[in-house]
């Protein structure tokens, strides 16, 4: 009995805690981003529910307690993809402790059709074993690429097709609310120092 | 006058001499032709370099065994939107190095037939064009980099930190 309710205590200590780190996220007012664009009153990116490579369902809530930092691509992409998830790479090589701890890398397909989940899984954690992908069906990624505003569209190249798609990555706060944008021009030690500029509020 | 005239002549003709042995000369030089390495069953990744005619001419062609369908593409930005299309040629004004980056011209290798390799070589075989039509073939050993591999070219302000 006194075990189990020592037990409950800590499972309650630290649902209070949790609660605590959630609720610290300050107002969007005074977040002051040196490169990127503060998101904090766009309405944009509220929700997903897409699948990782391993058919499990991931939403928004699914990374309460990190800070995503998520962006859309394909593994065929040349250009772009690759050097925004070495950059990815490189950010979270730039952050410190804890900041490092939260910060998750989150790749969603747009081109579910030809990105196999193995496909996708070692494409990304060829950068980083912590990345994450996300797919989905055709209907599903449009939905959440209408939900983030991001354009993307097939072009024919030959007897297949390559896509052109917007290249900006979108960073979350702990409690789920999106923050940052960052541009694909911006370098790896611009993002890192507006990252930081956002984990000191939460 | 004339006697003074004849040492230019002499002069002219060897420059026109030259000139005749040129187009003769015409090569284009690679260096940094690298491929990115791909993932088991990924079907397609790039491959970079930087071409340096010595007459005005045009890549008008790309092929390597180790894809199906080569194609040269150009990544283009509009916004935040990146463009991707297929180009026929790739003009290479003489002695202008030309690089093919990730972030602007650049090989496409689709179809690949097998797994792309860090450490590994690709041969590519590139067909290019003079000004007077004259196509010759640039064999290419191109180094398979990591997944990861710097973009380099117009983004020197970012470099990995090994």
């Amino acid at each position: 009995m006194n075990d189990q309710f020592t037990r409950r205590a800590v499972v309650a200590g630290m649902g209070v805690l949790g609660l605590g780190l959630l609720a610290g996220c300050n107002p969007a007012r005074g977040l002051e981003f040196k490169y990127g664009k503060n998101m904090s009153n766009e309405i944009l990116g509220r929700k997903f529910s897409l699948k990782d490579p391993q058919g499990n369902v991931r939403t928004l809530s699914s990374f309460y307690g990190s800070m995503p930092m998520v962006f859309f691509g394909f593994t065929q992409c040349p250009a772009v993809c690759p050097t925004t998830l070495a950059r990815a790479a490189q950010i979270k090589k730039m952050l410190r402790g804890r900041d490092r701890e939260i910060f998750e890398v989150v790749f969603i397909t747009l081109d579910p059709e030809r990105d196999t989940p193995e496909v996708l899984d070692a494409y990304v954690k060829a950068f980083d074993p912590s990345f994450t992908a996300l797919t989905g069906t055709p209907e599903e990624i449009a939905a959440v690429a209408k939900e983030f505003k991001v354009f993307y569209e097939k072009v024919p190249a030959g007897d297949t097709y390559t896509i052109s798609h917007s290249s900006t990555s979108y960073v979350y706060d702990t409690r789920g609310t999106l923050r940052l944008s960052l541009g694909h021009s911006l370098n790896a030690k611009e993002c890192a120092e507006d990252l930081a500029t956002l984990m000191e509020i939460c | 006058m004339a006697v003074s005239l004849q040492p230019i002549k002499r002069g002219l003709a060897a420059i026109a001499l030259l000139g005749l042995a040129l187009p003769a000369l015409a090569q284009t030089t690679v260096s940094e032709a690298w491929v990115r390495a791909s993932v088991p069953h990924q079907p397609s990744t790039g491959a970079f370099m930087t071409l340096t005619a010595s007459t005005d001419s045009k890549l008008v062609g790309v092929a390597s065994p180790v894809a199906k369908t080569v194609q040269v593409h150009e990544m283009t930005m509009n916004g935040d939107v990146m463009g991707m299309k297929e180009v026929k040629a790739v003009a290479l004004p003489a002695g202008k190095p030309v690089s093919l980056d990730p972030n602007g011209y650049h090989v496409m290798l689709m179809g690949l037939t097998q797994q792309v390799k860090e450490g590994e070589k690709v041969p590519l075989t590139l067909t290019i064009e003079d000004a007077k039509g004259a196509k010759e073939t640039v064999e290419v050993e191109a180094e398979v980099r990591p997944l990861n591999a710097e973009a380099g070219g117009g983004h020197d302000h970012m470099h990995m930190n090994h």
